[in-house]
This record gives structure tokens, C-alpha cells and sequence, in this order.
């Protein structure tokens, strides 16, 4: 655990050398914000505060913002050759890919504690769902950890970033948006199957304050399966002839 | 703990970079590992310290098995890959306590084993900076710094002393040599002269096949190019041909600093002085000069890995 913990801290102090960190804070907060404030216009005639505006653009900030966080994990160590130092150390396979995928997460949540202040002055001028919010913003989180595992999984088996980058982001796209549009013109099961494989299903599940194990499962499911391809991607440096 | 390779061999595709090789390498004992480029140095390193198994053949250290037991040696090596990669945008101190972090070094003993390997590798001046802010020399001592981070029962370093300052290198080989009294060091380098002063076994690889396996000292008595000589030949013809066929010969070289000199090498050493001397006077040359040289280790690593 240990080991985890500090392969994830690494991660994590090349996002604050990098200015990414940075960037991801103010971009987040900054489009959140706007958002946020101008819904807030809306509380003043209808009298209903809602962190609605909130989630549904978070829900497009973060999937276009973890790719650009977790291309350079794989890729990159790989290209200079730093994997084959951190391989040969006293860690797992699994032990670097789950601390690289922490590294990244802890950098959401706090991406996401930095937007607390807008839930605060929504709560403020308004009546709102405290039990709903709690729940949008497990939904952001379990969504992040979806992405970043994806995104840690395409930077395993390319040496470019940008390759790992549009990968994620082509990956990441058919559960963020195409599944649902598939799933509007289907019919039957196959509607219901698309429906189901949909970001947006889930998160929309979410916020409305639902907790429903289906949601669990299909985020976790893909996290796990995510950095468990990323961890086979990795050992094929040991198949003969690869 | 001892590291033993048994008929060890790895294909790239179709091409066999390393070919059924077998050594071992004892505790106590530094063994250089010699070759021509793209022998298969790095690419048995790479399999001995776990990081790509074999095709085929075992690799042991201790009684453990490398495709088997990874996870248990892989805390007893410390490893310095070829190119030595490091995260450049890490300070020096902050990138050794990381490693020593992953190695599973006790956290108390941490700084400790940090100001140690600072000072044995003459780090101390630089150790705040970033690495990237280093120069190439001052990266190549962080490298072995970080291999050596974790008092590793078994060293395996790939060209160790690449960009280093003489002064460095002779520090660099003293501490092998020390740490090699205790501990099994394999280390590959293309600097002959600094095999001769820190190993105590010679390994010589060629296409992926072991050609040599002994001391210096035995290696030089096995070779067939045991005697050299420079001479200085005065007189008519084509000298050079008329040397290379004489019996005994092995080659026959001119230097371009001394064209007027041959280095000739041969298989005897009186009966071949006599030779010459004999086709000298039978052509009526005149021997201006006869000198035999001391046989090197490169002359051997010549002789063994070209043709
Ligand atoms: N990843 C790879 N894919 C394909 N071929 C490879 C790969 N790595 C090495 N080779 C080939 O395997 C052979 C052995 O390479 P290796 O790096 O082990 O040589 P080396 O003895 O370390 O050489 P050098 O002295 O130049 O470092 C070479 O012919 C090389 O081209
Ligand atoms: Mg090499």
C-alpha cells in the first residue's frame, strides 16, 4: 500500500510541476462557475436552486479533461525508458497502474472540493436537495474514475501521448455520447442494452438523487476492467517474441 | 546469492539477440559482460533483472526462479538500465527517497540510505537540483545511486561508467570494487581497460552466443593472437603482402601516426622473431626495428568477436 501511495504522490507532484494541475483547477472551476452563476439568475424567478447546470457541465469538463491527465502516464515513462526502472523496482504491475490511476484521482477530487464554494452558495440563496447533490457528485467521481481508467489503459500500449490522447477520447465518447443517441433510435433489448452502457444514464440516475446499484456496477465494472487491461498491456513486454 | 543462467535465449521476431547462453556469476565476484553492439548484453540484463522473461532457459538468483519468483528478487537487485532513464523533473534527493520508497526500504532508514549513496557516489554538490539541470555525468551517478539505494544483494549495471569524468570513473570502479567484495556484480561496458581493473571474470558475447568466459589472465592464454610485434622494415616490394604470408602470421596492420611501422600479429614468439628476421636477410630488406608489444585485452576482444 505503501508503494502505491507514493508511485500516486509522484504522479500526483508532476501534475503541480506541470502547470496541469493549474490548469484543470481554473478551467473546472472558472466554465463551472459561469454556469453555476448563471443559474443562479434563475433562482431569483423560480425560487428552486438546483446544482443541475452544475453537473451537466462538469459532465463535459471532466470527460475532456482526464484523457489529457492520463496520457502521459504509460506513454510517456515508456518512451524515455523510466518504465523499466520503475518495473525493475520492488512493485507490481498492478501496483503502478493503481497508483498512477490514485495519482490522477486525487487530483479530481480535488478539482471537485475546489467547486464546493458554488454548491455553498446555491444551498444559501436557495431550498435545495442536499441527499440529490451528494449523490451528483459521487456520480462525478465514479465517472472520473471510469475515464482515468480508460485513459491509463490507452496510454499502456502506445509510446505517444497524443496517440493515448485521441484513443481515450474515441473510447471515451461512445459511453459519453453515442451509446445514448444508439439507444434513442434502437428498440427492444438492443435499446435497453445502449441505454444501459450509457454515461449519462447513470449520472443523470445520480443526481436526481437515485442510488441504485446498477450505477455502481457499471462504473466500477469499467474502472476495474479498464486498469486490469492496462496491467495486461504492460506484462506483454514479457511474451516472447513481442 | 549467486546468479545462474542456464541455456538462456530470447528472440526479437525472428532474429535471436541472445542464443542459448549459460554462466554464473558468484558471490564476491565482479564479472564484466563484453560484446560488440547488439550482441545481447542488455537484452540478458533485461531478463535478469525481471523486466522481460526469456523465450526459452532459466535465469536463477539464489534459489529463486525470475519467471517464477519475480516479485522475491526483484527487491534484492538494483539495476542501472542502459541510456539510465530518470523522471527529470525530479530533484535529485526527492527522486532517490522515491526509489528507495518502492524498493521497500524501511522509512526510517530512509534518509540514511539517501545521504549514503549521495556521498558514495559524489553527489553532494548537486543534490538539490532537478536532474534534468544535471549534466550527463552528474545523471549517470543518480543512476547508480538509485540502483544502489537498496544495499542490493545482487548489482546489475549496463555501461555503468558511460559519461563520466576520469576522476569519477576511477572513484565510480573503486566503489564496484568495494561493493563487489561482498556482493555479486555484473556489469557490461565497452571500456576494456576498466574491465582489466575492477572484474574478476571476463564474459564475452557475440550474436547472442557467450564466446569467452574467464579471467583476463586466461583469457589471454586461450587466444590465438598471442604475440604482437612492431617492426621497421627497409627495402623494395610490397612488404606487406610478402609479411602476411609468412607462416605463423595473423594480421598484419599499419598505423596511420607510423606508416613506416607494421604490427604484425602471430601465433609463436621466438621461432616467429626468427622467421622474420630470416625473410629480411633472404630479401635483402633491412630490419630497422623489432619491438613485441604486450598483448592487450582489446587485441582478445578483437580476435574473438570479428569474423
Ligand atoms: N525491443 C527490441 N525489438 C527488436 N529487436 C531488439 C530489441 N531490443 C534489442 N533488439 C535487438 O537485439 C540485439 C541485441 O541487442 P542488445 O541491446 O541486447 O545489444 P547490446 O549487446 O546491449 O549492444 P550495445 O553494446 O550496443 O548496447 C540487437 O540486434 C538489437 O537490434
Ligand atoms: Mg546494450
Amino acid at each position: 500500500m505503501r508503494k502505491i501511495w507514493s508511485i500516486a504522490k509522484r504522479e500526483f507532484s508532476t501534475y503541480l510541476d506541470s502547470l496541469v494541475a493549474y490548469i484543470l483547477l481554473v478551467v473546472f472551476v472558472g466554465i463551472t462557475g459561469i454556469f453555476t452563476w448563471i443559474s443562479f439568475t434563475d433562482v431569483f424567478f423560480t425560487n428552486i436552486a438546483s446544482m443541475e447546470p452544475f453537473f451537466g457541465i462538469s459532465y463535459w469538463v471532466l470527460f475532456l479533461f482526464i484523457p489529457a491527465l492520463t496520457m502521459r502516464m504509460l506513454a510517456e515513462e515508456k518512451r524515455t525508458g523510466t518504465l523499466e526502472v520503475l518495473l525493475t523496482r520492488a512493485v507490481t504491475d498492478w501496483q503502478v497502474v493503481f497508483g498512477k490511476f490514485l495519482g490522477a484521482m486525487i487530483l479530481i477530487l480535488v478539482a471537485l472540493a475546489f467547486s464546493l464554494p458554488w454548491y455553498l452558495s446555491i444551498a444559501y440563496l436557495g431550498p435545495v436537495d442536499h441527499g440529490a447533490i451528494i449523490a451528483g457528485y459521487v456520480g462525478l467521481i465514479l465517472m472520473s474514475a471510469m475515464y482515468i481508467s480508460i485513459g491509463i489503459f490507452t496510454s499502456s500500449f502506445t509510446d505517444n501521448q497524443i496517440v493515448a490522447f485521441l484513443t481515450a477520447l474515441v473510447i471515451g465518447i461512445f459511453f459519453h455520447w453515442i451509446f445514448e443517441l444508439v439507444s434513442n433510435i434502437g428498440k427492444g433489448v438492443w435499446k435497453e442494452f445502449f441505454y444501459f452502457l450509457s454515461t449519462k444514464t447513470h449520472i443523470d440516475s445520480m443526481t436526481r438523487g437515485v442510488f441504485d446499484a446498477r450505477d455502481l456496477v457499471f462504473f466500477l465494472s469499467i474502472t476495474v476492467f479498464g486498469l486490469y487491461m492496462a496491467e495486461v498491456q504492460l506484462a506483454k513486454r514479457n511474451i516472447a517474441d513481442a | 546469492m549467486d546468479i545462474s543462467v542456464k541455456s538462456l535465449s530470447k528472440n526479437y521476431g525472428t532474429q535471436k539477440a541472445v542464443d542459448n547462453i549459460s554462466f554464473e556469476v558468484k558471490t564476491g565476484e565482479i564479472v564484466g559482460f563484453l560484446g560488440p553492439n547488439g550482441a545481447g548484453k542488455t537484452t540478458t540484463m533485461k531478463m535478469i533483472t525481471a523486466y522481460m522473461s526469456p523465450s526459452s532457459g532459466t535465469v536463477k538468483v539464489g534459489d529463486y526462479d525470475v519467471n517464477e519468483d519475480a516479485e522475491t528478487i526483484k527487491p534484492l537487485i538494483g539495476y542501472l538500465p542502459e541510456n539510465n532513464p530518470l523522471y527529470l523533473e525530479m530533484p535529485v534527493l526527492e527522486y532517490l527517497s522515491f526509489v528507495a520508497d518502492i524498493q521497500g526500504v524501511k522509512k526510517t532508514d530512509i534518509p540514511s540510505r539517501v545521504r549514503l549513496v549521495v556521498d558514495s557516489c559524489g553527489l553532494n554538490r548537486e543534490k538539490h537540483k532537478k536532474i534534468q539541470e544535471l549534466s550527463k555525468g552528474y545523471r549517470q551517478r543518480v543512476g547508480l545511486a538509485q540502483a544502489l539505494i537498496h544495499d542490493p544483494d545482487i548489482l546489475v549495471l549496463d555501461e555503468p561508467t558511460t559519461g563520466l569524468d576520469p576522476n569519477q570513473i576511477v572513484e565510480i570502479r573503486n566503489l564496484i570494487r568495494k561493493i563487489g567484495k561482498e556482493k555479486t556484480v555484473l556489469l557490461s561496458t565497452h571500456i576494456l581497460p576498466e574491465v582489466e581493473a575492477t572484474c574478476d571474470r571476463i564474459l564475452i558475447i557475440k550474436d547472442g552466443k557467450i564466446v569467452a568466459d574467464g579471467t583476463a589472465q586466461s583469457l589471454k592464454n586461450r587466444s590465438r593472437a598471442k604475440y604482437t610485434f612492431k617492426v621497421m622494415i627497409k627495402g623494395e616490394g610490397n612488404i606487406a603482402s610478402e609479411l602476411r604470408s609468412l607462416e605463423g602470421v595473423i594480421g598484419v596492420e599499419y598505423l596511420p601516426n607510423e606508416p613506416e611501422k607494421a604490427i604484425i600479429t602471430a601465433e609463436e614468439d621466438l621461432p616467429f622473431r626468427e622467421r622474420i628476421f630470416n625473410y629480411c636477410v633472404e630479401k635483402g630488406h633491412l630490419l630497422l626495428e623489432m619491438t613485441p608489444e604486450i598483448q592487450s585485452l582489446e587485441d582478445i576482444f578483437r580476435d574473438l568477436t570479428l569474423n
